[in-house]
């Protein structure tokens, strides 16, 4: 039962962690380089140094004593994100959808709770101080544009913004989803949390069956309606940008996270040395053997945008009817 | 390229390992069960005579070859005597010697055995006895009884049966009855055999020694038979003709010389008294091991203090403990908090016992939690809060070890056990995972930390395991050969075939 179990997981091609591990992060991932994407403000940096799009850096906290400058920082912004600069996993990051008209200092959270300056400038001490830092060390807090996300998630996220994985195997776009907050994620686009996963199809950029708590699931929990079948806008440039990712950080193994702004397009939210393995399940689809077609048509001196070009043709999604709904 | 290194690297660790844990086990017998005990007999055989005026000099035959039996040490008691060992014809003897001595004189040789099935010390063959010169008339009743035995035998084993079996006929032929006739003794009986054999040219020779029983102030010294068939040696009892040496038979002296030679000395008397001790298996190899002057012995964690000893006992089981968290977290994909966490949760259930160790845990954790969501509306700075977790925890622990004496649980005294600042640890990355992904992640991992800890204990508890680790702690190289192989698994998780179940079978 174990044994053929694996053996049909072994035949999708389905990625396992000590794999993952072992086979592709100490590989393709060496140490030193994982401060580019492990710290949020070089990654920022590194990507407007290559004129990639990212949300606007509104100031960086980075000892106790700023923490109560913030205010300062945001001005009189309505809306803005404050995240740990070395946050894994989505943690510790705050996002402000707007403030109270008469009382200045009274923040509106994502998920309508009001919340004062105080306890901001609390939060931003705790990340400062390193309480969501991978390592536990003293920690840098962030102050960003917060996105304001393209319509076409309307419908298919509760609150918080919606985002899209792009792996990323030696500089080609192999495999992506779209993360859609639910209200059990509490806003945050983070599989860990309860949000939806819904597999892109690479060739056309259009959404397929979701994935909850790894079960495959067809509609949003929330708002009831269809994950699949949604057309993500500005998709060449959403695999341009996720291949540039490389180029950027030199990671074989890498997981792009973008946002669309509806003004703005897509935008380079953060990336992944570790990514997580459930993109497989939103997929149903194996990522080793994804991995293997691209060893075989691998060549370094091809561009991001060969590269993404590369990723369209080489990888439309099997049809859904090739999903059983029996699980 | 890397993957052999590590393969060649565990394959190395694991011989070397296996092969210094083979050579103590089956070589210097270190025991793999820890109560394996063996008894050691110690035979104190006691000569007293009455010193003449002039030197004095004892000789004593003392155990040689002693099939079933193995030397664990001997030594002598005798005071203002030289003492010696040597080799003589009748085997090894002791000496001792005294220029002058006054009145009645007791002298003591010692000697510890054990019983080993494997140690078949035989000895080499012997040529074949000239034909003894026997004045007649004894000379034609050998004759007659060598040529009528015989006839009825087909060997040398057979042929001694026959005639063991005539010479104890309760009414034997005259020839037969001239012979034993001047046989005193049993002695006097089996040497007699023995020259029949001889004239038979059957190498044969006497056996003399002692029946191990439980306890004996005065044992007495059996004199056996023993017969070389041109392959080896075969034992008889000269009084029935049966065949092999009683059981626990501790063979003292061969030959027909006397055990005792004092010169300068009279009315000597020989006794031997027999005690039987239950020693520990490891105290005989380790005894063994020093006499051969082999090194293991100096790298053994028995020449530790004893104190020392059960430290070790308890730290050499933290890695067990490890390679029990790489088989669920690598193999099985249980989630825990920490790396070792657990393990150290296991080491405190350790002197707790796992009933309450867990009923501790839990409440000490539970009610952390309780008290750290409260110091959360403080607001307070990352590292004084962990110290305020911390003190609480502490606090926490105080309380139930006092409320718990109070209620006549003296078990509930042993929280003091836990590792605090683990638990402070553990409590602050539950809360902070609570907050950020929800109580069901929390508790999941928490219940994961608990489940490795209590499979951990059970591994870590296991009294054999101990023993075996602490008397091969080169099995450790064991261990970290498969953690190394573990360490380059790159199969599923248990747990992620459930994981991805929905992509099995497409």
């Amino acid at each position: 039962m174990i044994f053929s179990r694996a053996k049909q997981l072994r035949e999708a091609g389905v990625l396992g962690l000590n794999e993952r591990n072992t086979d592709y992060i100490m590989r393709l991932n060496p140490r030193r380089l994982f401060p580019r994407v492990d710290d949020k403000a070089l990654t920022k940096e590194l990507a407007i140094a290559a004129g990639m799009a990212v949300p606007e850096l509104y100031g960086i906290i980075s000892n106790q004593g700023e923490a109560r400058e913030f205010g300062a920082i945001v001005g009189e912004r309505d809306s803005f994100v404050v995240k740990p600069a070395q946050g894994s996993g989505g943690d510790g990051i705050l996002v402000i959808t707007g403030r109270s008209v008469r009382r200045r200092n009274s923040f509106r959270l994502s998920s309508g709770v009001m919340i004062s300056e105080a306890e901001i400038a609390h939060h931003i001490s705790n990340i400062v101080s390193g309480q969501y830092s991978l390592s536990g060390n003293p920690d840098k807090a962030l102050i960003e544009y917060c996105v304001r996300f393209d319509p076409v998630f309307a419908e298919v996220s509760y609150q918080g913004v919606p985002d899209i994985r792009v792996i990323v195997y030696r500089g080609y776009p192999t495999m992506a989803m779209v993360r859609l907050p639910t209200r059990a994620s509490d806003g945050k686009a983070n599989l860990h949390q309860g949000a939806v996963g819904a597999g892109i199809d690479m060739s056309t950029g259009e959404t397929l069956a979701g994935v909850l708590d790894n079960e495959v699931v067809d509609e949003h929990p929330d708002t009831g309606a269809l994950v699949s079948g949604l057309h993500i806008p500005h998709w060449d440039f959403i695999l341009q940008s996720s291949a540039r990712g490389y180029d950027v950080t030199e990671l074989g193994y890498l997981g792009v996270d973008m946002v669309i702004d509806r003004e703005l397009g897509p935008l380079i939210l953060e990336m992944n040395a570790r990514p997580g393995l459930n993109i497989q399940i939103a997929n149903c689809t194996g990522l080793a053997t994804r991995i293997a077609r691209i060893d075989e048509i691998y060549d370094d001196k091809a561009t991001y945008a060969v590269r993404a070009r590369v990723a369209r043709t080489e990888f439309p999604a099997e049809r859904q009817t090739s999903i059983l709904f029996d699980v | 390229m890397k993957q052999q290194y590590v393969f060649g690297l565990a394959a190395l660790l694991a011989i070397l390992g296996l092969s210094v844990f083979a050579y103590k086990w089956q070589v210097l017998g270190f025991p793999v069960s820890k109560n394996q005990e063996t008894s050691v007999w110690t035979i104190e055989s006691s000569i007293s005579f009455d010193s003449g005026p002039g030197s004095i000099k004892v000789n004593l035959l003392i155990p040689t070859l002693t099939p079933g039996f193995r030397m664990l040490n001997e030594n002598s008691v005798s005071r203002g005597y030289g003492f010696g060992l040597n080799y003589g014809s009748g085997g090894r003897q002791a000496q001792w010697a005294i220029r002058r001595a006054n009145g009645p004189q007791t002298i003591y040789y010692r000697i510890s055995v054990y019983e080993d099935a494997r140690a078949d010390q035989s000895d080499t063959t012997p040529p074949f006895p000239p034909p003894p010169a026997i004045n007649e008339p004894f000379k034609t009743a050998v004759d007659v009884i060598v040529a009528d035995v015989k006839e009825h035998s087909a060997d040398t084993v057979s042929f001694t049966s026959e005639l063991l079996r005539r010479m104890n006929n309760p009414s034997p032929g005259p020839n037969v009855e001239l012979l034993i006739s001047s046989a005193g003794t049993r002695t006097d009986f089996v040497d007699s055999i023995t020259k029949i054999l001889a004239a038979a040219r059957i190498p044969a020779r006497m056996v003399h020694g002692i029946e191990l029983k439980r306890r004996q102030r005065n044992a007495e010294m059996l004199t056996w038979l023993e017969v070389h068939d041109g392959d080896r040696w075969h034992y008889f009892d000269p009084m029935t003709g049966d065949q092999g040496l009683p059981e626990s038979f501790l063979i003292w002296w061969r030959g027909n010389e006397p055990l005792i030679n004092v010169e300068g000395g009279n009315n000597v008397q020989v006794g031997f008294a027999v005690q039987e001790n239950h020693l520990a298996a490891v105290e005989i190899a380790e005894t063994k091991t020093a006499q051969k002057g082999a090194n293991a012995i100096d790298f053994s964690l028995y020449s530790l203090p004893i104190q020392t000893q059960a430290v070790y006992s308890v730290l050499l089981m933290v890695p067990i403990g490890a390679l029990i968290m790489v088989f669920l977290r690598n193999l099985i994909g249980i989630d825990a908090f920490g790396t070792f966490m657990p393990v150290l949760i296991a080491l405190a259930f350790r002197e707790t016992k796992l009933f309450w160790g867990v009923v501790l845990f839990t409440t000490l954790v539970a009610l952390g939690l309780v008290i750290r969501f409260l110091l959360e509306r403080l607001r307070l700075l990352l590292v004084p809060r962990l110290s305020a977790v911390l003190i609480v925890v502490v606090l926490l622990m105080l309380i139930i070890s006092l409320v718990s004496h109070r209620l006549g649980m003296e078990t509930g005294l042993s929280v003091a056990l836990f590792p605090m600042v683990i638990i402070a640890m553990t409590i602050e990355r539950m809360s902070v995972v609570w907050e950020e992904r929800g109580a069901t992640e929390a508790i999941r991992a928490g219940l994961g930390s608990l489940i490795v800890a209590i499979t951990a204990y059970v591994f870590m508890g296991m009294q054999w395991l101990e023993h075996l680790i602490f008397t091969f702690p080169e099995l450790l190289l064991v261990v970290l050969a498969i953690v190394l192989l573990v360490g380059r698994y790159t199969g599923y998780r248990l747990l992620e075939l459930s994981r991805f179940k929905a992509l099995a079978g497409q």
